[in-house]
């Protein structure tokens, strides 16, 4: 779980604020509106700084540690900014069994980033996720919405190059 | 009239594989041919065998191509959709014979199951309500208006023995008949989608395949207690089953099938979907309703159960994706029909993802009291690279491992709990000779320390303290008595934490150390691990017999901590090695082992 707050300054534009005030008023009579708000809010931005839970708190009238308390609740949440390719490395059971501990040290070595960072010109951030549920090609990766299967450790240098242009 | 149906999957295992470019490339050669007036192409949910993904059917011969690369689409459509020749060099081998082709149904994987909760997943399109009304689609909704009392529609979930899928197992019937009785304003029905046990993904592909029938359920489910809200928490990272079940909600809702007064019956019942936020947690009943509620998702304490106080404090009936798909077919059928399949005490199929290190990796449906010998040998087709099957691990991080000792064990909800392990959800992971059991012990409690919520103290501190024994074990530190520490620890944790999760956090400590002491013993006695997989506890050797000085593992290693001249052996410097394994997957020779 997350839970510090972002060194990288805040860089919202004035259409975001927009969007995400639109997103409020949509959802500000539901039962249960914080979730879906935060949801809505992280595809916004990217992450959820504390500019943005501010905004929620004050748009839906909830104080803001219970922003706070939810948004390090759940693990999709970010309250750092990703890379501009998530690279994200399945350690379910069926990949792990089939040796995806192995790949993800890989990627951490070839990356030089650890788990949960992002390198620093922007470009990759690392993560380790529970099952994405395609147990048939395990072990896998995904890159933002791209899939890999059937990895061994000495496919990643290859994988990653295809990003780097 | 199309006088050809192509059936490309597309569940996530399939689409993973790239069956989306099979399905646009389909679409295009077909045009080629100009045969958009005779061949239809359906993307459908999961056939189940995910491990030769990307998969497609050609009806009406029922040719079951799998692995379908993008390059083979132009001979399957000029060979077998224009001049009827079946593309043989390109089916599943399995389904071919000398004398012809066998159909799918006779292959090792699926004869012996009994598709019932799966019955349209990989028959019908998901994105197409009318599919759905064809396979007697909303007729077990329109026949619990129209026919029975709510009271009757309880009484026959109830006789037909249905349990919880999820995988608690307690009856339905009776789940539902408690929140009946309790008067209120409001009522609602949840489904738990949130599929979090690694390794799992039965309700998802249900999702994907079949959409349609958890709406019905869930309707079914409304009229019996008296809701007219429903609500679906399904996790955010099954986009394709979020997209198609939210479709088929609009669908359901255009046709009148969810909404106001429903079929003209005065029934009104109408259902959303919540996102999960990635915590496994939430899979706990309590813990779920406070996520709907837009809160942290911790579990609380019962009573008052969710059927007496439940979501936004009313009563409120959850159940599984997987239950939910059954009741349809209960109604239609009869509980007679749904209890004639099964066990004395657990009635019906239940659907296993099948993963590991097995050959068939994929969805089955089995029927209760199926041994875990005709899952992993027959419908699995056994462990690859002619290794040893070890064990095999139900229930995720809640569940146990089953030694090959129970291999003729009848699986059912009874039987798996006698044994340490239990149902769970479905997950099914094959472990063989090199994987380590206290390294997977290590890894469920890994799993629950990250996502225990820290509410109770048992749960959160306790897990904390197991994973840093079982830490000690593996690095070679530990002591005998560490085992005595860690299974009282266990019980203890078991017996006083608050929900589910922490509950039976410690089942895979418990299950391994049952079955498998002598692989504990192991790394702490001889300071050995007998799999190879706890690397501080490897050494790598050069046989110099071997050895012929090629230096081609000593130019591989990334700690250079090989050393030796050209032609003559080398030797690896034990200090400076970090146990990758880099040096022995290179060498030529056979030089290099590891113990």
């Amino acid at each position: 779980m997350a839970s510090t707050i972002s060194k990288i300054p805040f860089h919202g534009t004035k259409e975001q604020e927009e969007q995400l005030m639109n997103v409020i008023a949509e959802h500000k009579q539901d039962k249960g509106a914080l979730m879906p708000v935060l949801q809505k809010a992280q595809d916004i931005y990217g992450y959820l700084p504390i500019e943005v839970q501010k905004m929620i708190a004050d748009g839906l009238g909830v104080p803001l540690e219970e922003v706070y308390g939810v948004s390090t609740f759940y693990s999709q949440f970010a309250l750092n900014p990703k890379g501009e390719y998530k690279v994200s490395v399945c350690l379910g059971t069926a990949c792990y069994v089939k040796g995806s501990g192995d790949v993800f040290d890989k990627l951490q070595q070839t990356l030089g980033i650890k788990g949960g960072e992002c390198t620093p010109d922007g470009k990759f951030s690392l993560e380790a996720c529970r099952c994405i549920g395609a147990c048939g090609l395990a072990p896998v990766i995904t890159i933002n919405d791209d899939v890999y299967g059937r990895l061994t450790p000495d496919d990643i240098p290859g994988i990653l190059e295809k990003y780097q242009a | 009239m199309y006088r050809s149906h192509v059936l490309v999957c597309g569940g996530t295992g399939c689409t993973s594989s790239g069956s989306q470019l099979i399905v646009n490339t389909l679409e295009n050669e077909i045009k080629k041919n100009g045969l958009e007036q005779e061949v239809k192409v359906v993307r459908t949910g999961c056939f189940g065998l995910c491990a030769l993904g990307p998969i497609m059917i050609v009806y009406p011969e029922g040719s079951f191509y799998s692995m379908v690369k993008p390059e083979d689409i132009p001979e399957i459509v000029t060979e077998h959709l224009l001049k009827g020749r079946v593309v043989t060099r390109l089916l599943y081998q399995e389904t071919v014979t000398p004398d012809g082709i066998k159909s799918l149904n006779e292959t090792d994987f699926y004869k012996k199951q009994h598709r019932s909760a799966l019955r349209n997943c990989g028959v019908i399109d998901p994105e197409n309500i009318n599919e759905y009304i064809a396979r007697d689609g909303y007729q077990a909704l329109a026949k619990c208006l129209a026919e029975y009392t709510p009271e009757q529609v309880i009484q026959i979930v109830k006789d037909s023995g249905l349990r919880g899928r999820g995988g608690a197992g307690f009856p339905t019937g009776v789940k539902w008949s408690f929140a009946a009785a309790n008067q209120a304003d409001q009522k609602y029905v949840c489904c738990n989608a949130d599929e979090g046990d690694p390794g799992a993904f039965m309700d998802r592909s249900i999702l994907e395949g079949d959409p349609n029938v958890v709406i019905e359920a869930m309707a079914i489910a409304g009229y019996a207690i008296g809701a007219t809200q429903g609500y679906v928490y399904v996790r955010a990272e099954y986009p394709i089953a979020v997209q198609r079940l939210s479709k088929a909600i609009e669908e359901a809702r255009e046709i009148g099938m969810l909404g106001k007064n429903i079929l003209g019956s005065g029934f009104d019942f109408d259902i959303d979907i919540r996102l999960g936020a990635g915590a496994f947690v939430c899979g706990e009943e309590t813990a779920l309703m406070t996520s709907i509620e837009g809160k942290r998702g911790e579990p609380r304490p019962r009573p008052p159960f969710p059927a007496v106080k439940g979501l936004f404090g009313k009563p409120t009936i959850l159940n599984n994706v997987e239950t939910y798909a059954n009741v349809p077919q209960i109604i239609l059928h009869g509980p007679e029909w749904f209890n004639s399949v099964g066990t004395e005490k657990s009635k019906g199929t239940k659907v296993f993802a099948l993963g590991g290190k097995i050959h068939n990796t994929g969805l089955v449906e089995v029927p209760m009291g199926t041994t875990l010998r005709e899952i992993v040998e027959e419908i699995g087709g056994g462990i690859p690279n002619g290794k040893k099957f070890k064990a095999a691990q139900t229930g995720g991080p809640s569940g146990g491992c089953i030694p090959e000792s129970f291999f003729d064990i009848e699986i059912d909800y009874d039987n798996l709990l006698s044994i340490g392990s239990m149902m769970g959800s479905g997950g099914l992971i094959v472990m063989d000779e090199d994987t380590c059991m206290v390294d997977i012990a290590k890894f469920f409690l890994e799993f629950t320390v990250e996502e225990s919520c820290g509410k109770c103290t048992p749960c959160r501190i306790g897990t904390k303290r197991l994973l840093e024994i079982l830490d000690k074990i593996t690095k070679g530190n530990g002591e005998m008595e560490d085992l005595d520490k860690l299974e009282e620890l266990c019980y203890y944790i078991k017996e006083n934490s608050l929900c589910g999760l922490g509950q039976t956090a410690p089942n895979p400590v418990l299950s391994t150390l049952r079955y498998f002491k002598d692989e504990y013993i192991a790394h702490i006695k001889d300071k050995k691990c007998p799999a190879g997989v706890c690397k501080n506890l490897l050494s790598y050797t050069i046989d110099p017999a071997k050895c012929k000085g090629c230096t081609l593992c000593a130019r591989t290693c990334p700690a250079s901590a090989i050393e030796g001249t050209v032609k003559h052996p080398h030797v690896i410097d034990q200090k400076k090695c970090v146990k990758c394994g880099a040096c022995m997957e290179k060498c030529k020779f056979g030089a290099i082992s590891k113990q």
